[in-house]
Order: C-alpha cells, then sequence, then structure tokens
C-alpha cells in the first residue's frame, strides 16, 4: 500500500494514458483511432529519447547535436534483430525487441562514446554534429546494414510474444509502448540518483573541482554517454515497432534537434521537463501541421518567447509557482491569470491569423485552398480580416503589457512573503 | 503539490483534445496525399497540391465516380516515413480509400509495407496506395504489392527512354548519380540499357556523389571534360541537378545534359538561358505536347490551368491517374478498396493526349507514353517565365518500354 | 595538368566564398560564443535581397546595399533578441537562432515564394574571362575571388589598424579582461553581430548567382560554415581563411581522385573481395565521399587538437 501512496503520481499517469485513447474510440466502427494511437506511441518514443537526451544535456551538461544518431542505431539493431527471429535464427519475445535495440544504442553509445566524450563544451556538440551527418551520408551510401533508401522493414508479428499479444492492432503496440517508456523513465530517474547521476551533475557543475575529488571526468562523460546511448536504443527499438520499418532519416540532424527542442521547451531542469516538451514538439509536428503550412513559423516563434521568457522551459513556469502553493495562497493568482487570459488569447488569435492571411495570400492561393475558420471562407483580399488581425495583435499586445504590470506586482509581493516564512532560500 | 500541476494539466488536454471526437459522413471520396509541405523541400509537395487540385476540379466537373466527388485531403509529411505512416493512419481512420504520395522512394516504401500490413490487419477498412512519382524500381517488382499502383514509369523504365532519346552522333557519356538506392539504380540501368540499346557509346565516367552535399560542381565539370564526353547522363534532382548544369553552362562546356528532373519546378529557373537546347528531361507529361500535336481539348485544359496560376502545369500528366480512379470507382461500383483495386488492375484507357495506357496486371505499374524534352526557346509555353520551354524531342510509346518485371503478385480472396 | 589548374581555381573561388561565410561567424562565434544557427540564414536573406534590388535598381547597388541591410537585421536581432538571451546561457542563445532560422526559412518561403528565384549573374560580368585547356573560367568566378580577397584584406586591417578592431581582438580573447578595462563590451557584441551578419549577408549577394537562390540554400549551407570555423579554430580569423581554403581544395581534388581503401591495401597485397569484412566500406572512392571529408575531417582534429587548426583557445 505504501507502494501505491509513494508512486502515486506514476500510477495516475498510467490509468489516465491508457485512458486517454478511448476518448476517440469510434463506437461506431468499435475500433480505436490509429491516429490517436500512434501519435501517442511517438510522443511515448520521443520521450524516452528525450530523457535519455536529457541525460546529457540536463544531467552532464553535454550539448549533442548527433543523438539521433544513437536511436536511429538502435532501431536498425532492433530491426535486424526482428527479421532474425521472423526468419527463426533465434528466439526473442516481441517484448523485449526494445531491450535489442537498447543493447545495440549502447554499443554504439560505447564506441562514439569513446571517441566524442574526449571533449566537452562546443568541442563536443561539433564532434556529435559532425558525427551525425556522417553517419546520415552512410546510412544512404550504405546498403548492407542500412537497407539504402528504403531502410529495414520489419513486420511485428512474429507470434514470440510472452504473453500471447499479437500485436496486430496499433492499442496493442501502444501498451508496449507505455510499459516501456515507464521502465526507462523509472530507471533514468533512478539512475540521477546513483553516485554515477551524482557525478555527472559534479562534472557539469564544477568541471575542475570534479577531477580534484578523484573522478576521472572523461570516464564520467563517456559512462553516461554509453548509457544514454542504451536508452535512445530503446526508443529506437520502439520505433521499430510502431512503424515497422526504419529508414535513414531516424539517424538525420532533424531527429537530433527534435530531442534538443523537446528538452529545452520542457525544460531541463525537471526531471519530467523533457515528457512535457515532447508532449509539445510532438503535438506542433503531426497536429499543428496538418492545420497549418505555417507550423514550422509557430515552432520558430515558439522558440524564441521560451528562450526569452522563460529560460527554465515549462517545468521552469510550473516550479516557479511552487513557493507560492506552499505558502498556500496559489489561489490568489487566479484573478491576475484570469485577467491575462483573454488579451494573451487576442495577442496569440491575432498573431496567427495575421500569419495564415499572409501565407494564404502567397502560398496558399496559388494550391487553390481557401482560407476557412469553422467553414466559413475568409477573403484574404479584403482589407476587414486583416485589420481585425492587427487590431487585435496590437491592442492585445498593449492590453497585456497593462495587465502584466498588476501582474508582476502581485506576483513580487507573493514572492516576498514566500521568502519572509523562508520557503524561498 | 504534484497533484494539482498533474489533474490540472490532464484535464485541460483532456477538454482541448476530447471536444473533437471524429464522425466524418462519406460524401465525397476522400484521396489523402501526402509529400512534404513545409520545411526545405516544401517546393515539391506545394507543385504537386495545386495541379492536382485543379484537375480534381475537373473530374469533379464531369461527374465524379458513382455521383460522388473526389476531395483531395493534404497531409505534410515533412520527408520523413514515420509522418507518411502517420498520415495513413489518419486516412484509414476516416476510411479514406485512396492515399497518395509522389516524393521519395524510402517513404514510398514505408507505405507499400505499411499499407500491406493495414489491409492484412483490418481486412474491413483497406486503403489502396497511388503512387505518382517514386520510382525505385524494387516497388513494383521484388516488394510488389496487390495494393500498390505506380503511374509513373520506373527508374529503369526511365533510364531506357533517356538512352533511346540519345542521338546517333553521340558516343561518349558520362554518368552522375547521386550515392543513394535511386542514384545506384538510374546508375545500374542507364548502364545496362547502353549496353543492350546502344553498344556503340562508351561510358567515358562513371560517378556517384554524396546526396544534397556539394556547393561547387566545377571540379566535376572539370573531370568530365578531361574525359572528352559528349552527353551527361543524370538521375539527379533538386540542388544536385541544377548546380550541376549550372555548372557546366558556366564553364562553357559543349555537352548535351540528359536528366530525368530538369522540368520540375525551380529547374528551368536554376538552369536559365544558357541551357538553352543543351538540357534534355525525361518527363512523363510535357505542355507543348497538346499544341504539337493538335490536341486541342488538352490544349485548353492546360491553358485553363495556366491562366489561373500563372504556374507551370507540369504534372498534367497527373490527370491520368484521376482518370483511372473515376473509371476504376465507377467499374468497381462501390467504394471498397479490394473492389476498386480489382478494377483498377489490367484496365487500358487512351489518355488526355490520346496515346494509349495500360495499369498492368502482374505489377501494378502504369505503362504509357512518355516523352523527352529539350529545352528551347520558341515554344507555346515557356517555363517559369525563362522565355525557354520544353519542346518535344522524342515520345517514346507504351509499346517500346513495356519491360518485364519480377513482381509476384499476393492477391487476397474476395 | 590541366584539371589539376582548373581544379586550383575552382577549390579558391569556393574556399573564398566559404570563407566570407565563415568569417563572420567566427568573430561571432569566438566572442560571443554563439553558435549562430541562423547565420547560413542571413547569406540566404543577403541573395533575396540582392535579387529584389538588383530588380530595381540594378546589381551594383544591391553589392552595397544589401549586405548593410543584413547588417541592419543582425544589429536588430542582437539589440533586441541575443542580449536579453544572453543571461540565460549558451545553450538559450543557440536555440534562438534556431527559432530565428525557422522564422526566416518561413518568412522567405512568404515573401518571394518557394521556388528558386531568377537571381542573375550581371550581363557585365557574365562573359568567360580566359579559358584554359578549353574550359571557360567565368568572368564572375574572379570577380567573387576579388571581392573576398578585398573583403579579407579589410577585415584584417580593420581588426589590426583600428582601435575598435584591437578592442575587438581584445574582447575576442579575452573578453573578461576588455570589460573590465572598461570597453563598451556589449556595443562591440553589436557591432561585431551586425558585421558578421553583414559579411553573410555579402556572400549570400555573390554566392546567390553563383550558385540557385532558394529557400533551401540556409539548411544546405548551414552545417559546412560551422566546421570550417570549428577547423580553422575559435579566435583566429587567419585559421578561418586557411580553413576554408584547404575545404574548398579538399572538396575540389577529391573528385579527381579515384581511390579508395580498397586499392589501398591492395598496394600491400591485401586484395579486398565481395566476402571481405566491410567490403561495402573499403570499395568507396574517394569522389563518393568527398564533400563528407570535412566532416571527418573536423572530428578528428577536435577529437585530437580542440583548439583546430590556429585556434588561440580550446573550442
Amino acid at each position: 500500500m505504501s507502494l501505491v501512496r509513494r508512486h502515486w503520481v506514476w500510477l495516475l499517469a498510467l490509468v489516465v494514458l491508457l485512458a486517454f485513447p478511448f476518448l476517440f474510440f469510434d463506437w461506431s466502427k468499435g475500433r480505436h483511432s490509429g491516429f490517436v494511437l500512434t501519435l501517442m506511441s511517438e510522443i511515448g518514443v520521443m520521450a524516452i529519447f528525450a530523457l535519455s537526451y536529457n541525460m546529457l544535456m540536463g544531467q552532464a551538461g553535454l550539448l549533442s547535436f548527433g543523438h539521433a544518431v544513437l536511436l536511429g542505431l538502435g532501431a536498425y539493431c532492433a530491426a535486424h534483430v526482428v527479421n532474425l527471429v521472423k526468419a527463426g535464427t533465434i528466439w526473442l519475445p516481441t517484448e523485449l525487441v526494445p531491450l535489442a535495440g537498447g543493447l545495440g544504442g549502447m554499443f554504439f553509445g560505447f564506441v562514439l562514446g569513446w571517441l566524442v566524450t574526449r571533449q566537452r563544451a562546443t568541442a563536443f556538440a561539433m564532434i556529435t554534429m559532425g558525427l551525425g551527418e556522417l553517419v546520415s551520408a552512410a546510412a544512404l551510401m550504405f546498403m548492407g546494414f542500412f537497407g539504402g533508401e528504403g531502410g529495414i522493414s520489419i513486420d511485428r508479428v512474429m507470434d514470440t510474444s510472452l504473453f500471447g499479444v499479437a500485436y496486430t492492432s496499433p492499442w496493442q503496440v501502444y501498451c508496449l509502448v507505455l510499459a516501456w517508456a515507464f521502465i526507462a523513465a523509472m530507471l533514468m530517474r533512478l539512475q540521477t540518483q546513483t553516485p554515477l547521476g551524482r557525478i555527472a551533475n559534479a562534472t557539469r557543475d564544477n568541471f575542475e573541482r570534479a577531477q580534484f575529488v578523484g573522478y576521472d571526468p572523461r570516464i564520467v562523460r563517456l559512462l553516461q554517454f554509453t548509457l544514454s546511448g542504451f536508452f535512445a536504443g530503446i526508443a529506437g527499438g520502439l520505433y521499430v515497432l510502431i512503424y515497422e520499418i526504419v529508414t535513414f532519416d531516424t539517424v538525420s540532424a532533424a531527429k537530433s534537434a527534435n530531442a534538443l527542442l523537446a528538452v529545452y521547451i520542457g525544460g531541463a531542469g525537471g526531471f519530467f521537463g523533457p515528457i512535457l516538451g515532447t508532449i509539445v514538439v510532438v503535438l506542433l509536428q503531426s497536429g499543428v501541421s496538418l492545420l497549418s503550412n505555417a507550423w514550422l513559423l509557430y515552432v520558430g516563434v515558439l522558440f524564441i518567447v521560451m528562450v526569452m521568457y522563460a529560460p527554465g522551459g515549462l517545468i521552469g513556469l510550473i516550479f516557479m509557482h511552487v513557493p507560492i502553493w506552499r505558502i498556500g495562497r496559489l489561489r490568489e493568482l487566479l484573478l491576475p491569470y484570469a485577467r491575462a487570459f483573454p488579451p494573451a488569447l487576442m495577442v496569440m488569435l491575432g498573431f496567427v491569423l495575421l500569419v495564415e492571411l499572409l501565407s494564404f495570400t502567397t502560398i496558399g492561393a496559388a494550391q487553390g485552398k481557401k482560407f476557412a475558420i469553422g467553414g466559413n471562407v475568409i477573403d484574404t483580399t479584403a482589407p476587414l480580416p486583416w485589420l481585425i488581425a492587427l487590431a487585435a495583435l496590437v491592442l492585445g499586445a498593449l492590453w497585456i503589457r497593462r495587465e502584466a504590470r498588476g501582474f508582476r506586482e502581485r506576483w513580487d509581493a507573493l514572492i516576498e512573503d514566500a521568502k519572509r516564512q523562508g520557503v524561498v532560500s | 503539490m504534484r497533484i494539482r500541476i498533474w489533474i490540472s494539466m490532464l484535464l485541460g488536454l483532456l477538454l482541448a483534445v476530447g471536444g473533437g471526437a471524429p464522425g466524418w459522413a462519406q460524401q465525397t471520396i476522400k484521396v489523402a496525399y501526402t509529400d512534404p509541405l513545409s520545411g526545405p523541400f516544401a517546393q515539391v509537395g506545394d507543385a504537386n497540391l495545386k495541379q492536382m487540385q485543379y484537375i480534381i476540379d475537373f473530374i469533379n466537373s464531369k461527374g465524379g465516380a458513382l455521383g460522388k466527388k473526389f476531395e483531395l485531403v493534404p497531409f505534410d509529411n515533412k520527408s520523413q516515413p514515420s509522418d507518411a505512416l502517420i498520415a495513413l493512419k489518419s486516412a484509414t481512420d476516416q476510411n479514406m480509400p485512396f492515399i497518395m504520395q509522389c516524393s521519395g522512394s524510402n517513404i514510398a516504401a514505408a507505405l507499400i509495407e505499411g499499407v500491406n500490413k493495414h489491409n492484412d490487419r483490418n481486412p474491413d477498412n483497406r486503403i489502396i496506395y497511388l503512387n505518382c512519382g517514386a520510382v525505385a524500381p524494387e516497388l513494383t517488382n521484388e516488394q510488389c504489392s496487390f495494393w500498390h499502383f505506380r503511374f509513373d514509369l520506373h527508374a529503369a523504365m526511365k533510364a531506357e527512354v533517356m538512352v533511346r532519346a540519345l542521338p546517333k552522333t553521340t558516343t561518349k557519356v558520362y554518368l552522375i548519380n547521386q550515392d543513394y538506392l535511386f542514384g545506384q539504380s538510374v546508375q545500374r540501368e542507364v548502364r545496362n540499357f547502353l549496353g543492350k540499346v546502344r553498344p556503340d557509346v562508351q561510358i567515358v565516367g562513371d560517378e556517384l556523389i554524396p546526396l544534397g552535399k556539394i556547393k561547387d560542381f566545377s571540379p566535376y565539370i572539370t573531370k568530365i571534360k578531361a574525359s572528352g564526353a559528349q552527353a551527361l547522363m543524370t538521375g539527379n534532382w533538386g540542388p544536385d541537378m541544377n548546380l550541376l548544369i549550372k555548372a557546366g553552362v558556366d564553364a562553357g562546356a559543349d555537352l548535351s545534359y540528359y536528366t530525368f528532373y530538369a522540368h520540375l519546378a525551380g529547374g528551368p529557373t536554376a538552369i536559365g538561358a544558357g541551357g538553352e537546347n543543351r538540357v534534355f528531361s525525361v518527363m512523363p507529361f510535357s505542355e507543348n505536347v497538346a499544341p504539337e500535336i493538335g490536341n486541342a481539348e488538352a490544349d485548353a485544359f492546360i491553358k485553363g490551368f495556366r491562366d489561373k496560376h500563372k504556374f507551370e502545369f507540369t504534372s498534367a500528366g497527373f490527370r491520368t491517374i484521376f482518370e483511372y480512379l473515376q473509371a476504376a470507382v465507377n467499374k468497381a461500383g462501390a467504394v471498397d478498396a479490394t473492389k476498386i483495386a480489382f478494377a483498377m488492375e489490367g484496365m487500358s484507357r487512351k489518355d488526355f493526349l490520346g496515346f494509349d495506357t495500360t495499369m498492368r496486371k502482374d505489377d501494378h505499374q502504369l505503362i504509357g507514353e512518355y516523352f523527352v524534352g529539350a529545352f528551347k526557346k520558341g515554344v507555346k509555353y515557356d517555363a517559369e517565365n525563362t522565355g525557354l520551354g520544353w519542346a518535344t524531342a522524342a515520345t517514346i510509346l507504351a509499346k517500346d518500354i513495356d519491360q518485364p518485371n519480377s513482381c509476384k503478385m499476393k492477391r487476397p480472396k474476395i | 595538368m590541366e584539371v589539376f589548374v582548373v581544379s586550383l581555381l575552382n577549390g579558391l573561388v569556393y574556399g573564398m566564398l566559404l570563407f566570407m561565410l565563415a568569417s563572420g561567424l567566427t568573430l561571432i562565434l569566438s566572442m560571443m560564443g554563439v553558435l549562430n544557427f541562423a547565420h547560413a540564414s542571413a547569406y540566404m536573406l543577403g541573395a533575396y535581397f540582392a535579387y529584389t534590388i538588383s530588380q530595381y535598381i540594378g546589381f551594383w547597388p544591391a553589392l552595397v546595399i544589401a549586405p548593410l541591410l543584413c547588417g541592419l537585421v543582425g544589429a536588430a536581432i542582437e539589440m533586441w533578441g541575443l542580449r536579453r538571451v544572453h543571461r540565460n546561457g549558451h545553450i538559450a542563445e543557440l536555440l534562438f537562432t534556431f527559432g530565428l532560422a525557422l522564422i526566416i526559412e518561413k518568412a522567405v518561403q512568404m515573401t518571394w515564394g518557394l521556388l528558386p528565384v531568377p537571381y542573375r549573374v550581371p550581363a557585365l560580368l557574365d562573359f568567360p574571362l580566359f579559358s584554359i585547356y578549353g574550359t571557360h573560367f567565368p568572368a564572375y568566378r574572379a570577380f567573387m575571388l576579388l571581392i573576398s580577397a578585398l573583403m579579407f584584406g579589410a577585415i584584417w586591417l580593420g581588426l589590426t589598424r583600428t582601435r575598435i578592431g584591437l578592442v575587438i581582438q581584445a574582447a575576442l580573447t579575452h573578453p573578461d579582461m576588455a570589460s573590465a578595462l572598461g570597453h563598451n563590451v556589449p556595443r562591440v557584441f553589436t557591432l561585431v553581430f551586425a558585421a558578421g551578419t553583414a559579411l553573410a549577408g555579402l556572400a549570400g549577394v555573390i554566392g546567390g548567382n553563383y550558385q540557385v537562390t532558394e529557400p533551401a540554400m540556409a539548411f544546405t549551407m548551414g552545417p559546412i560554415v560551422f566546421v570550417v570555423v570549428v577547423f580553422g579554430g575559435l579566435g583566429s580569423l587567419l585559421g578561418c581563411f586557411i580553413a576554408s581554403i584547404l575545404m574548398g581544395l579538399i572538396q575540389t581534388f577529391a573528385v579527381v581522385f579515384d581511390v579508395s581503401l580498397a586499392d589501398l591495401l591492395a598496394r600491400f597485397g591485401f586484395i579486398v573481395t565481395k566476402d571481405t569484412p566491410f567490403a561495402e566500406v573499403l570499395t568507396v572512392t574517394l569522389p563518393r565521399v568527398g564533400a563528407l571529408l570535412p566532416f571527418l575531417m573536423m572530428v578528428l582534429i577536435l577529437v585530437f587538437r580542440p583548439r583546430g587548426l590556429m585556434g588561440t583557445r580550446d573550442t
């Protein structure tokens, strides 16, 4: 029972995540929405990937531009293993395929890590970028291991399941992804509390001092990199099971960038930050991109807003409220938030409208598309929508400035109070 | 404190997303279309999308199929197979009978596998994959699938067209291709057909270049010149082709360029006037064919698009795809992927230019006429306001490119 | 011989173009420590600005105005964006420029469309300057060489002969010390960022019509610039220059030599056949990997000599 009490957050999350897809269950046809399940599986995989990335960036302060190399190579290993299992050469339960990917990722993590962890900081970043470019070029050139442009395909229905599950439906795969995501997340969480995890923090914070204490920072980095490769490889193994194919783009710079963005947006400081960030990034990429061609622009704006105003990421924003919550005055922020909400919404809508109008006059119109909101076609050549957009943007911005002042005062007062009560150091 | 955060966060999420549960009625026949629509390769999907939209409007004005209209539903796949597969899931969720994709054999391979598995596992909700431009030969040979229909010639057939278009006076050629599956198969097939069709031609150089990494092609041009080649044959696309030809033209090399993709959006602009009478492109359709053969109906169709969009109609050949769809749906008598697929295979039609085409039954590869265009002045429709356009240098008929295949088609039981 | 001479010239032209792009980034990266992902975007902006300006008032004014515009954009970015982000650390700055690169790409797509624009070499320079062994050497390439050489000279003089140049040099190697001596380091930062962006813009003006002006040009040019800068070493303009030329020459000459590791092994009596392990890797010829050599070289040099070719401090 105490187990439940101690880990209720994880249990609640599990229940909610299992229940969530049923919101999209198509009762008339009696089937799950494959899109939602795949999207959530993708979030699961990318969350593991982002967490493994945070083992480098958050824990050890290593900025990598080529982390997808480990994900991709793990995925290729898993794909080859699955094909061997399918051919009857070896036997492995379907459930353990991600482990094969993980071991692959760990192997490459060690080999490549041996090279890259000789340096840190910018040099480390540039080496990983170079390796990323080299591996993704090699993935296209060498047919044997990478299968060229077509990649390596698998069939996840192998009849080797430990639980007799066929893995024909996305729902079954989603459950497997969820299970692995929880296992991996817990392991990574535990890892932060091991001596290695602590020393990694030390080499990040004060590199010389960690050396004086008697740890070779290079070995620490190498171990951390290798372990990170293991978890990235698990994500790769799951990727293979979801999509049943692995191609060269899994090692590409774009995938690496995703991890960096997810970690930064979510916040590298808290353990759950990268998970939040992943949700945002995947929803932007696979959700918003269906609605708007300009989604990349929104991604760009989001980053800029985040780095300028919330460098701690989403988790940092949440943590900021902790002291106020601890003195029990969180509800006093409700009104200021409620007052700031309409102008913020106005600015956002105005901006989106403006971008979409622009995008439609130049690109969308040429595609023969019509700009419609809720079925109402909007004439992008008429001045009215432009005026509305501009007005919303400008007035909203002015209004939010006003509200921000009041908000700031309220906030400062509350923090001051928290300081007085000694909950903030 | 965690409780509140989690609960409020999840509640927020549930409220935000839970509102829009899907419940579409099938008023139209939906065709999912997935290609890159954003990012550095957005022009590919963008150009296709506007042309398809025009063609679909035209087909709908001719009655659609079974009294229903076709509707194109675009999905951005960002050149990523995983995103294409998410699009596939989205399409099958909404019971769309067709998914279409034109760019990238990696994505095509992923889609074929994905569609095969989906259709096996969900016999009540099947989908057909219409391939409008992924040209790896494997896709209709070793990897062939009952659910995959390819409406463009594959790389080996294009290679044959290219070799057949080579003038008799050209005896020395140089090959440059991109170093990945597609480029390697172009390399292999061009060599193969040069040996078969033109044994007199000598290959003086054969080169693979890393995909999209070369910024200056002058060294290659130097090498080509030193080899004494008269023609350069390349399957390169995008910057790898534009920069290659530009470097050649700048260096004043006395070369002809035989390409697969010089006619696509952006190519003519990049090549410019220097490519006059030098650049040849193997193309499924050329806007100037209609005026050249005096087909007024097709000409009006092209002109309609040009007037509307101020843009090249390079892919008007897609009309063949939708005419096949229309005919197959009508023949099947129901919007049912299995029935439509059976109706479509083996179908023969005259395309809108008046040439014979067939959807081969044994590998689901469309065999139709193909053109080789020469970049010239004084054509009716110029390309990208350069004043130059594609004059038809050669027309290769379907019967001449009817290559054998190694497909072992597995058909489902109805 | 003829291949050698022509390749040498081509390698030089390409190397100089790289240098123009990389010199700005070297200044920015060495001084401010910002891994500026938007640097190649400034290159793209330069090309597009020049295209538009040259449509109205011709190429020559564009040669001056477009880089200045880019410099203004750079100054604005530094003053209202980067400076604010600076206190949040290097990763924040990097992501800021990354977001900026995305926005610029989309903005370019929305303004000038998705397709390449017909930005052409000016008629005045559109002729073959001379022919060696039957290969034309376009006058425009000579012009590029000239401009980049002038630019190199100007930067060199500016850095060594002017007061602000000396401050920049000081801030380059010892930013804290320079600030302690009472120099307005933030203003120097703005200046350097603007100058770096303007240099990238200039590279765009003369590189845009030499290559193709399209929305993907920033994306494809991005990584190689970092390679040059890091290879050359932080804090060293000369290192950057040598690295650029070296990269240009390597990529050019790699195309010429059709050798592979298997050939090398054959020298030592080891014949690679289809069944040899890693046969696929061993038989890859040099031209196939020529464009990848810079990345390989960067990885190797950083692993064994993290300060790069001539850097004054570790990367």
